[in-house]
């Protein structure tokens, strides 16, 4: 690991300057990834500002019916809370299916959103990787990619986003909040909040240097049966090849959002209309222009396979 | 004299150099490889961390880097905490952080402030071992014993997870009390991995101790 400055803030507009003003500074809040990065030297912040004491730890009703979540709750805590258990079940099961218990004990909701992909070449030093150190190509392009993006790729980058929590924000319509060093603060939409790779990889969020999430916010229920299915190489502790996070509604509408095929959760709100005709129908709106390589072409018929028993299942 | 005198480049110039001119030979046009010149960063001023470590007050003095994991074998001196992976895939270095299971690998100490850490040596003694420690030499719950200490940190979580009523991914029913079976035991216990493949015993073991038949 590379020497590091590092100090502990108390509010969450101070942890804003504190990141702000200092070049290479980062938040850290449970490190699960943070960390692990930081010993392979991919991340090398010279400041690491500790936002454990800001408080943002406790999920609250807000007065539109939904749940305001704060940045700093563990996912253990999040999947385990009755109102998530009983209204947004799907974030309940996506925050299940990743990880170990312990890594859900310290990992938290603003962190998750923020993990960076496991792509490895992305991991690899001794392999070029425009995310990793922008311009230096990608290794990944005509590499071992069966673990990678199918759709909304680019020549740059066809790295994936790991988390299954966001793929259950996104079918949700969760909203992020924010604070600047200024004390300006503003509601991202999750649909924009990760980016497409393009020619910038390494830029993944919308967020601006000493931008700080502090929480994400749930509309109020929708109803309908939720349904979270991942598919992966082991029963358990591993990453999507491909998730399906599904709200189905009594006479068969919804919606549905997909994981572990895009460099941010993928849905495709125009392809939801088809949900009463089945997941074929779904299926080729949501991949239209998909571009798959040789080695992960699998996950089309996979995804829609997946889709197809996220609709059973919320049938039976 | 200097023993040295005859030799002024040292080992790593020289391989430098001679990797430097081999491509140099092989390509003579291109630009020879020039490694990136190491930014040495001076260690950071050392921080102070208190935390109370199986019930006793602890002060220590680390480098920021210093890992939770590392604070406990390398400045406590309590090895009973194993190193795997040291990148939070193994389990082996799970201990318990105000009654919460983790990874203290993927934890820095400093993040640990005022924390109250429980390790395997603080769970019981060879005099008076904990319920899981006796019920794993009992089924046979291990073969070289590496990932034990941190089988059985995890363990002590899953059953307090259970008894709070905390779902898992193969919970049927998001909202009932979940079951104590063995799919259950099994998913909650994924994130230790046991390469001698004692699994099936672990199950047993932690079956036994929270007080159901598998």
């Amino acid at each position: 690991m590379k020497s590091f400055t590092y100090e502990r803030v108390t509010s969450p507009a101070q942890a804003a300057a504190a990141v702000a003003g200092k070049p290479g500074a980062k938040f850290v809040a449970g490190g699960t990834n943070l960390l692990d990065l930081m010993k392979l030297q991919i991340e090398t912040p010279a400041h690491l500002v500790d936002v454990n004491g800001i408080g943002l730890d406790t999920v609250e009703a807000t007065s539109q019916g939904g749940l305001r979540i704060g940045a700093l709750v563990r996912n253990s805590d999040l999947a385990a809370h009755p109102t998530v258990r009983r209204d947004y079940g799907v974030l309940s099961r996506a925050l299940l299916a990743g990880a170990s218990g312990q890594l859900r004990n310290m990992a938290t909701t603003a962190g998750n959103l923020l993990q960076r992909t496991r792509c490895p070449y992305f991991y690899d030093t001794n392999m070029a990787c425009n995310k990793r150190q922008p311009g230096s190509g990608c290794s990944a392009i005509g590499g071992y990619s069966r673990q990678l993006a199918v759709i909304g790729s680019s020549d740059a980058c066809i790295a994936t986003h790991p988390s299954d929590m966001a793929v259950a924000m996104r079918v949700l319509d969760a909203t992020v909040e924010t604070v600047r060093a200024n004390g300006a603060t503003r509601v991202i939409p999750i649909a924009d909040f990760h980016r497409l790779p393009e020619n910038t990889p390494h830029i993944e969020t919308q967020l601006q240097p000493g931008e700080l999430i502090t929480s994400v916010t749930l509309p109020a229920p929708v109803g309908g049966t939720h349904v979270y299915r991942k598919v992966r190489d082991r029963a358990s502790y591993a990453f999507a090849l491909v998730s399906v996070a599904a709200i189905v509604q009594p006479g068969g509408s919804g919606r549905v959002a997909v994981g572990g095929v895009a460099h941010k959760p993928w849905r495709v709100e125009a392809a939801e209309a088809d949900m009463p005709q089945g997941a074929k129908a779904v299926a080729a709106r949501l991949f239209a222009g998909a571009r798959p390589t040789p080695e992960n072409a699998f996950k089309l018929p996979l995804a829609e396979r997946t889709l197809a028993a996220a609709l059973n299942q919320a049938r039976s | 004299m200097d023993p040295n005198a005859h030799f002024p480049l040292s080992r790593r110039d020289l391989l430098i150099a001679g990797a430097t001119s081999a491509a140099a030979t092989a390509v003579p046009a291109a630009t020879p490889f020039q490694p990136k010149p190491t930014t040495m960063t001076a260690a950071a001023a050392p921080m102070s961390v208190r935390l109370s470590v199986n019930g006793a007050p602890r002060q220590l003095e680390v480098d920021p880097r210093t890992t939770l994991l590392d604070a406990l074998r390398e400045n406590m001196h309590l090895t009973g905490t194993k190193k795997g992976c040291d990148h939070g895939q193994c389990g082996a270095c799970t201990v318990l952080v105000n009654g919460r299971r983790v990874v203290s690998c993927l934890s820095l100490a400093v993040m640990n402030e005022g924390a109250s850490v429980t390790t395997i040596e603080g769970l019981g003694t060879p005099q008076a071992p904990h319920a899981l420690q006796t019920a794993f030499v009992k089924h046979d719950g291990y073969q070289c014993g590496y990932c034990t200490p941190g089988q059985i940190c995890s363990a002590v979580g899953v059953i307090d997870e259970i008894k709070r009523g905390t779902p898992s991914h193969v919970s049927a029913d998001l909202t009932a009390q979940p079951m104590l079976s063995a799919e259950e035991l099994r998913e909650r216990m994924s994130g230790n991995i046991c390469r001698c493949g004692a699994y099936s015993n672990i199950v047993d073991a932690i079956t036994e101790v929270a007080g159901a038949k598998a």
